[in-house]
């Protein structure tokens, strides 16, 4: 049985699913020889550390540790430091502009040789290549599958099973509020600004949307794709980027009666984000809040996934198959 | 050079291979091979529609060749457009001069705009439109393409163009 001492830092709406995933997954993941143990969760009000491991149910009650659960007042940085771990789950929230406080978690951690599996883009999207050479560095990993397709298995897709082929684009649907709008416009004949109201009745989209329909969240994920699977060196301003206010309910009843859908669609290494037609019997016209990507390949031809964007398990169950990959296949894809 | 043609053969066996003979030998890329056997002419024949690419140079020697092998050649002609996408474009579409953006297509030579439907909701929103570019080529429709989103860019308008073109 292989222990995994786990620090954890950030505990909001993933963090929460990753304790989860983890109870209810215990002894499947010892059926693989995995014992994880979750040595500490810090949020931005303190730690709570135990060294035989956080029981997940106390910290699934509360909302934040200051309720009672924090044994400590160690802030991320230091919990990373001074805690022994073998690896961090980093799910603090995303800032594209200076990737913080995640880009130091992260670099804390890998420089210490720790392995490193996020949701949080923001660090990638700032720094990919300085924080894979750290890595590399180190001798520690870094996997984000979460950051980018939410469920759908897209790094892993392209790192591991079509491993050989060369990938020469990846279009998609990355973002599941913009997806969800634009789904409910044509189905219901919605204006915009109605159907961005019920997404945020729903908690489909956040109070202040911007982030998603503007296009911000899948220019900073094809950031990550472009630096990652295409291995460019691509800042986010390097994306060309128009989102979804603009698109008219005729415009989507135009391209209704013509046969096409209007997605949101982010494309590598185009490096583009914008509203496009998609045929209606494409493998990428897919409503609601999915996400679908097709990956266009020189020998398996165009493969495409399609899965949920975004989810407290949904995201945390790619964080887990990630902490699974480091530990199950190391010998296969130690190239990253 | 892309053309397309129309044959008749005779109504006995071995006639299509003949007629592809010539393609063969001076070097023509056969495209689509179309045998209407189901619509035979009141002479007894049958039509076959071909698209093929072959060098400007070589097509004289096609048709001596397949009039030596006994093969009618009813017509053939440039197949101009063989890639076609539909776009549309939303914002001020109209008042922004609709027949210059068109234009802007249209007289490149190598791209049409060959259908287009308007929705305007009212005077002061927003309206869309719907138009179909057919063009001579790959090159070419991205040409097209590229000269729209500049027209765009100038006329404040949102360009939504297809995730992929359409062969015709
Ligand atoms: N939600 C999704 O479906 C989803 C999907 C894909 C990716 N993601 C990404 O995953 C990350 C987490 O998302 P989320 O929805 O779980 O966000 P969230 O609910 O806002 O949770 C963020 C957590 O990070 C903590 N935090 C903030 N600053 C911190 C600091 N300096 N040190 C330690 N902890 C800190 C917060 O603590 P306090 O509560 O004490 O402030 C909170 O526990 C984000 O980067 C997000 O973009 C989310």
């Amino acid at each position: 049985m292989k222990e995994i001492r786990i620090s954890q830092v950030g505990c909001g709406i993933v963090g929460h699913g990753f304790l989860e995933v983890v109870r209810r997954k215990r002894d499947m993941l010892r059926d693989l020889g995995l014992d994880l143990k979750i040595v500490s969760v810090t949020d931005h009000t303190g730690t709570i550390y135990e060294k035989n491991g956080v029981d997940p149910k106390k910290v699934l009650g509360v909302k934040t540790l200051a309720e009672g659960v924090a044994n400590s007042d160690m802030k991320g940085l230091e919990a990373i430091e001074e805690i022994e771990s073998d690896l961090v789950v980093e799910v603090t929230p995303t800032n594209i502009d200076h990737g913080q406080p995640g880009l130091g978690h992260m670099e804390m951690a890998l420089t210490q040789g720790k392995n490193v599996v996020t949701s949080n883009k923001g660090p990638l999207v700032v720094a990919f290549n300085r924080l894979k050479d750290l890595a590399g560095e180190n001798g520690a990993r870094l996997k984000y599958e979460a950051t980018v397709g939410g469920t759908m298995p897209l790094i892993s897709l392209v790192e591991r099973n079509l491993v050989g082929n060369n990938i020469l684009g990846i279009k998609g649907i990355f973002n599941g509020t913009c997806n969800y709008i634009l789904t409910r416009m044509m189905e219901e004949g919605y204006p915009y600004g109605y159907a961005l109201m019920e997404a945020q009745e729903l908690g489909i989209a956040e109070a202040d949307p911007a982030y998603d329909v503007e296009g911000i969240d899948t220019a900073a994920k094809m950031t990550i794709l472009a630096n990652s699977v295409f291995g460019m060196n691509v800042k986010y301003d390097d994306i060309d980027v128009t989102g979804i206010t603009d698109i008219t309910t005729e415009s989507l009843a135009l391209a209704r009666d013509r046969g096409y859908l209007i997605k949101l669609i982010g494309e590598v290494p185009a490096l583009t984000v914008k509203p496009m037609l998609v045929p209606r019997r494409s493998p990428l016209a897919v409503g609601g809040t999915l996400n679908a990507a097709s990956i266009e390949t020189d020998l398996s031809g165009t493969i495409t996934v399609t899965g949920l964007g975004a989810g407290s398990i949904e995201t945390a169950s790619a964080i887990l198959s990630d902490i699974v990959n480091i530990y199950t296949t190391r010998n296969i894809d130690d190239r990253s | 050079m892309r053309l397309s043609m129309d044959l008749e053969l005779q109504d006995v066996p071995g006639q299509l291979i003949l007629a592809l003979e010539p393609f063969r030998l001076y070097k023509g890329n056969i495209i689509s091979v179309v045998h209407h056997r189901d619509r035979k002419t009141p002479r007894g024949t049958i039509p076959v529609q071909l698209v093929f690419e072959i060098s400007g140079s070589r097509i004289e020697q096609v048709k001596n060749h397949l009039k030596k092998n006994n093969i009618s050649v009813v017509r053939i002609g440039e197949d101009r457009f063989v890639e076609e996408v539909s776009v549309l474009l939303v914002g001020h579409v109209v008042d922004s001069d609709l027949g210059d953006t068109i234009n802007q297509i249209d007289s490149t030579g190598f791209a049409e705009v060959v259908d287009l439907c308007l929705k305007m909701p009212g005077i002061e929103d927003p309206s869309s439109a719907y138009i179909k570019i057919r063009a001579t080529g790959k090159e070419e429709m991205s040409k097209a393409l590229a000269i729209l989103r500049e027209v765009g860019v100038q006329k404040d308008l949102l360009v939504i163009e297809p995730i992929e073109a359409e062969m015709l």
